[in-house]
């Protein structure tokens, strides 16, 4: 089973079949375009590369346009493997619809790069609750306090939350029901949120967990 | 017109209700009981009108067995069956929420008149 690449577009609601009000995420998905096979034999684990989107060929680089000019389908903006054990039934150059792999009801993992919020503080970054306003706290306002012990362990203990960059990293939500699939504008609904901006680049694929 | 917007106004009811704060309303109300629906009504006035396009909700408040009840209803919610207006209030604001400090006589919204 393979995924597919997609864009988020944004948030909204929609009344679900029983009236009652569903978030949705709206993520323009598909048609991806099968441009290399990677089979156990010769490259030691078998994947589907997709394409999706395009760009401009004068931005393809002369290996890239190798590369994909093999799918015969233009010049993508991202290509992206997909895992996957069977893929004989695939062809290079092949279109894989929305509608050939998900429908209403299925559940799909959605992955994606988060928001960047840069270099956060320990309230912004992990909820700490930092010091009192008043009675005497003197330029210690948006601290985390004490980060440890004393002499003995004498270190900070790894994974300690402390101040960093937050965000800008792959994340990736289980189990989104798909709420609509409208294959003639390759949009996909999900309900609830996902990763990233709007025009964020997101994959999509058959939940992992969960029931079927 | 960007493909949200297109959702959003799909979701839209052609024939929805055009409301104002004040108005008494009987508002008709799809429920799924076990296996069978049938229509319930909730009477009361309108303290507010909330969002937009298919966001729009309004709130609908009551006295229930001297209890005061609100319930807030999406405008396109395809649970509503319609929305009967019984009387236009004569208010001034457009937020309602003074009535629920009064009760008796003084919650009452005077009949506007034409």
């Amino acid at each position: 089973m393979t995924g597919l690449i997609g864009k988020k577009i944004g948030m909204t609601q929609v009344f679900g079949a029983d009236g009652s009000v569903l978030p949705v995420t709206v993520i323009q998905t598909g048609p991806c375009v099968v441009v290399q096979k990677k089979e156990k034999a010769k490259d030691g684990y078998s994947a589907l590369q997709l394409g999706f989107g395009s760009k401009k060929n004068q931005r393809v680089n002369k290996p890239e346009q190798g590369h994909m000019v093999k799918a015969g389908k233009g010049a993508f903006q991202v290509l992206r493997e997909f895992r996957s054990e069977d893929v004989a039934p695939y062809e290079v150059g092949q279109e894989i619809k929305l509608s050939d792999l998900f429908k209403v009801g299925d559940r799909v993992d959605v992955s994606g790069t988060s928001k960047g919020r840069g270099f956060t503080g320990v309230i912004k970054r992990w909820g700490f609750a930092g010091f009192p306003a008043s009675h005497g706290t003197h330029e210690y306002f948006r601290h985390g306090g004490s980060i440890g012990n004393r002499s003995y362990p004498g270190r900070v203990f790894k994974g300690k939350r402390m101040a960093g960059h937050w965000g800008d990293e792959r994340i990736s939500v289980q189990n989104l029901e798909v709420v609509g699939v409208r294959a003639e504008e390759n949009l996909l609904l999900v309900k609830g949120a996902v990763p990233g901006a709007k025009r964020g680049v997101l994959l999509i694929r058959r939940a992992v967990k969960g029931k079927k | 017109m960007n493909v949200l917007e297109q959702i959003e106004a799909e979701q839209i009811k052609k024939e929805a209700p055009s409301l104002r704060a004040g108005e008494t309303v009987r508002v008709h109300v799809k429920v799924v009981e076990g296996e069978k629906e049938r229509t319930q009504v909730f009477e009361g006035i309108v303290i507010r009108l909330s969002g937009k396009g298919n966001r729009a909700t309004f709130t609908v408040r009551k006295i229930s067995y001297g209890i005061g009840v609100e319930r807030i209803f999406p405008v396109h919610s395809p649970r509503i069956d319609k929305v009967e207006v019984v009387s236009r209030g004569k208010v001034r604001r457009a937020k309602l929420y003074y009535l629920r400090e009064r009760s008796g006589k003084r919650a009452r919204v005077y009949e506007e008149d034409n």
